[in-house]
């Protein structure tokens, strides 16, 4: 009696081994590390840059534990004994390196290669623990929606004059367009004009005024939500290339909700300037290139730009001159596009103008047909600077020409960019032009920030808490149960490493509360073997035999375990719905606890109890 | 565990137990009105900022030059003498309503605070506008009652209908107890303790299921008793578990307490409290209940019986 099929035993070891493999990477301390990777258009990383860096760091007396080469990722990876020389590697760093490479502060996981090898990673330290900044950012719809009307109060001027209509007026009540007429005729004709324009895009009506006859006009909800939806992408895709800027390992940039952005900067020390760039403004303008055979080159090397140009530099470096008059900022553009040519098949980037900027890019490109022509990229961001050993901020302009065609023809409201090199490269410049026309300002509304030196402290204490709260139930358990107290050690023991094991293997994030989550799964988790072990006391009271005391234990506890467990497990389910950051971690790791200790509680602690007492004469459990 | 042999009559000292219940919810919703609970920046918007110093810092020191500068905040240690916490009320005033402004105040201030000593450690900056407080608030009251329904639901599923208002009444009981206890004390009631609260909500669930379970099994076995007797000898069996599982689960939690960080200490009090009052109340307030909502045997009755009672007419 008691014993277990084979299967059974080798289900246990399994899951404890494979638990113990993967719960093993956490016990690899990770580094310190900068990360630096190639911007578009430099030359790639290569051991030669890494010689050059290890010299300049040498310089410094400053010796990196480590330096690795990832020529599929174009990354380098120094490592680091400590945050400090870290820290000071990284000021030496971004003065050698210049504009040609991105420095990242890191913690690159320390795990042996044979556990790489079986895709054993260690859990993802949560922002508390690690340290960085947190950002929920939230998209102005009110402004998306205010300019999209603005828009369109434009173009419905431009329209009604372009098709000779007679109109009074076109004026703003609230979220309404109102178009006056004179007579109710001409209204007709009026609205037959915009209705061809827009179809569903806008809801009209008639509503006469006291002299004139009017139209009404709302941007239908379809619309509405169509302009919003834009405006929230187009945040995130300036947030994105504005983390990449700053220079951070595993930036996370998410939507959440209908209006909302989440931007967490793991490690990043300086929030002050985290949140200036995050801030920066991007434009973009179209200029003509020179054509007054003027040498860039010269240009370049004098600093001097012949007059009526301007100097500007591709993103690969190589310096162009522009006119200095501009054709067209970025305002103007109302979406652009990737895609690719119908008639060359070719790659393309689309890019639709409001009604205004259509009108002047028009005039301007119909008497410029097969001249060059340059968009540029303009930035304002925030440097810092030191003045008396007080940190500053100026903003700093940075303009860079992204794309250089061809005039083919007078362009208007909707026009395309082609000459490009891949579709990767058309979908950045689709990128790029949207993010320099930005439909809505975003605002943060909320910032949790956790400096590294409280990260660290939080790890220090809550593993603390962990060791020491756990090898105090061991030790309750073993005065109180003595041989099934050992079982019920055992058990526990495995049901931490199940938990860290999961917790790796799915790439959970573990926070500060989920180190709470923990210690309290390990304090409830013994509650499934001291239910079995007072039931199995209970039952020896009775007078019943040793072995079908051990049964009746298991069997008669199961569906009280089960029911107390799934009720706990409903309290966590309703926190991870509720859950914001750091209260989804509690609910996570208190999930998977109460998952894996029903696994290790029951089946586990069972198989160990048969293996002690199973299938043989016992005159007194040692209970 | 501690008394082997001998039956305690809990339902006997069930009047005793009600009222004592009643007091503390009564205190609890007094000090709840009176005092209010002292809400964390989570729920109210504003800002908090930790600072590290590298020696023992006064309070006055920070919160003179805070007023000096035009900014009302209060201060005070967190942790040791070394760490200075200081809460800012959302700021309102000309050229403050922007959401961008409220987002720069924690830089502004920590130049300010840096002036005074350079080295000045940025430990940990919380800040939340009010709109966001407000979701939060909202969110978190509907999370207490998506899981309450929730219990609700499951334990008249799988027990009976009494046997779920019961554990329903224990949990609200508790909730209401927790909270008021931050409310009598004015422990600062943020996320975590809310997550504490959820988890309280988990754990005294726990312990009456678990009360509860032997209850149905006894009302099936045991014919010749009264439902107080049985209720009294299946508390009385599962006493020793209860008491070591929560002695198990309070010690860990202590450690938190102890060893934790000071972020979590809320959150380890308000489990503390919760576990006490959660072990209490699965052995009066839900028990007590069943016998006020007159369980019967009958109700408990296995659905085989249906089967023989229609077996026996013919």
């Amino acid at each position: 009696m008691n014993r277990y099929p084979l299967w059974k035993y080798v289900l246990v070891v399994a899951v404890l081994l494979v638990g113990l493999v993967y719960a093993l990477p956490n016990l690899y301390p990770s580094d310190p590390s900068i990360q630096i990777s190639a911007v578009r258009g430099a030359e790639p990383v290569s051991q030669t840059l890494i010689e050059s860096i290890e010299k300049s760091l040498a310089d410094k007396g400053i010796t990196p534990k480590k330096s690795e080469l990832n020529e599929t990722q174009n990354q380098v990876l120094l490592r680091f004994n400590n945050t400090e020389v870290q820290l000071e590697a990284q000021d030496i760093l971004k003065d050698s390196l210049g504009r040609q490479y991105l420095t990242a502060l890191n913690l690159a996981p320390a795990t042996p290669g044979w556990l790489q090898a079986l895709n054993a990673k260690p859990m993802y330290l949560g922002l508390d623990l690690r340290g960085g900044v947190h950002f929920l950012m939230e998209v102005d719809m009110v402004t998306a929606k205010d300019k999209a009307l603005d828009r369109y109060q434009d173009e419905f001027r431009d329209f009604l004059r372009e098709d000779k209509i007679d109109y009074l007026g076109v004026s703003r009540e609230g979220d309404t367009l109102i178009a006056k007429f004179k007579t109710p005729e001409q209204r007709a004709e009026g609205r037959k004009v915009l209705a061809g324009q827009y179809r569903t895009e806008i809801l009209m009506g008639d509503k006469d005024g006291e002299t004139t006859s009017n139209l009404i006009a709302n941007i239908s909800p379809d619309n509405l939500r169509a302009i919003e939806k834009f405006a929230l992408k187009q945040n995130i895709t300036t947030l994105r290339k504005r983390v990449n800027e700053l220079g951070v390992a595993e930036p996370i940039i998410q939507q959440q909700g209908l209006d909302r952005i989440v931007v967490q900067l793991p490690g990043v020390q300086d929030t002050a300037t985290a949140k200036k760039l995050l801030g920066a403004t991007a434009t973009l303008e179209f200029r003509l290139v020179d054509d007054g055979g003027n040498d860039p080159q010269s240009a370049a090397q004098s600093g001097r730009a012949p007059l009526g140009t301007k100097l500007y530099y591709e993103r690969n470096g190589a310096p162009i001159l522009l006119q200095r008059k501009v054709m067209l900022t970025g305002e103007y553009i109302t979406d652009a596009r990737s895609g690719f040519d119908s008639q060359s098949n070719r790659p393309n980037v689309s890019i639709n103008l409001d009604g205004k900027g259509a009108a002047r890019f028009s005039k301007v490109t119909g008497a410029n047909i097969q001249k060059p022509m340059a968009t540029v990229f303009i930035e304002t961001q925030f440097e810092e600077f030191e003045v008396n050993g007080e940190k500053k901020y100026k903003p700093v302009k940075t303009e860079e020409v992204i794309n250089v065609a061809t005039i083919q023809d007078q362009l208007s409201r909707s026009f395309q960019i082609t000459g490009l090199d891949s579709p990767d490269e058309a979908r950045e410049l689709a990128l790029l032009l949207r993010a320099g026309a930005l439909a809505a300002p975003v605002y943060i509304v909320e910032e949790r920030t956790v400096g590294p030196n409280l990260g660290q402290e939080n790890i220090d204490s809550g593993f603390m808490s962990i060791l020491i709260g756990f090898s105090l139930v061991l030790v309750f358990m073993l005065a109180y149960y003595r041989v099934f107290g050992i079982v019920a050690n055992l058990a526990l023991a495995m049901n931490v490493v199940v938990i860290f094991a999961v917790m790796s293997m799915l790439q959970f994030t573990l926070t500060l509360p989920g180190m709470a989550g923990i210690v309290l799964t390990i304090g409830m988790a013994v509650d499934a073997n001291v239910l079995i072990f007072e039931r199995i006391k209970e039952e020896l009271k009775r007078g019943v035999p040793s072995q079908t005391a051990i049964k009746q234990g298991y069997d008669q506890a199961f569906s009280t375990i089960a029911d107390a467990n799934i009720t706990t497990l409903i309290a966590a389910v309703v926190l991870f719905g509720f859950g914001t950051g750091p209260i989804k971690g509690f609910a996570i790791t208190l999930a998977i606890g109460i998952a894996s200790s029903m696994f290790t509680a029951i089946i586990g602690s069972r198989a160990l109890v048969n293996l002690i007492y199973g299938g043989r004469r016992i005159k007194k459990l040692s209970i | 565990m501690f008394l082997k042999n001998k039956i305690i009559d809990f339902m006997g000292l069930r009047k005793i137990a009600l009222v004592i219940s009643l007091v503390l919810i009564l205190i609890s919703i007094g000090s709840l009105f009176a005092r209010g609970l002292n809400l964390g920046v989570d729920f109210t918007g504003g800002t908090v900022m930790e600072i590290g110093y590298s020696e023992s810092k006064n309070p006055d020191i920070i919160r003179q030059l805070l007023a000096d500068n035009g900014y009302d905040g209060i201060v005070q240690h967190f942790g040791s003498s070394k760490e200075i916490l200081i809460r800012l009320a959302p700021q309102e005033g000309e050229g403050n309503d922007t959401a961008e402004a409220k987002a720069e105040l924690s830089n502004n201030v920590l130049n300010v605070l840096r002036t005074e000593t350079p080295n000045a450690d940025m430990r940990r900056v919380e800040f939340v506008g009010p709109q966001i407080g407000e979701e939060l608030r909202e969110q978190g009251g509907l999370a207490m009652l998506m899981a309450l329904g929730g219990i609700l639901i499951y334990v008249a599923l799988r027990f009976e209908y009494r046997f779920s208002i019961g554990a329903v009444a224990a949990l609200i009981h508790d909730v209401i107890i927790v909270i008021g206890f931050f409310a009598l004390t004015q422990i600062e009631f943020d996320l975590t303790v809310l997550a504490a609260i959820l988890a309280v909500i988990g754990y005294s669930l726990n312990d009456t299921i678990v009360v509860f379970d032997r209850q149905r099994e006894n009302f099936r076995i045991l014919r010749k008793e009264t439902p107080a007797e049985v209720l009294n000898i299946s508390l009385n069996q599962t006493l020793s578990r209860t008491l070591i599982t929560s002695l198990t689960t309070l010690i860990v939690v202590l450690a938190l307490y102890f060893l934790g960080s000071e972020v979590i200490a809320a959150f380890a009090i308000a489990l503390t409290v919760g576990i006490v009052i959660g072990t209490y109340s699965s052995i009066y307030v839900a028990s007590n209940l069943l016998l006020i909502l007159g369980i019967t045997k009958e109700a408990l009755m296995p659905p085989e019986k249906d089967d023989e009672e229609l077996d026996a007419i013919p």
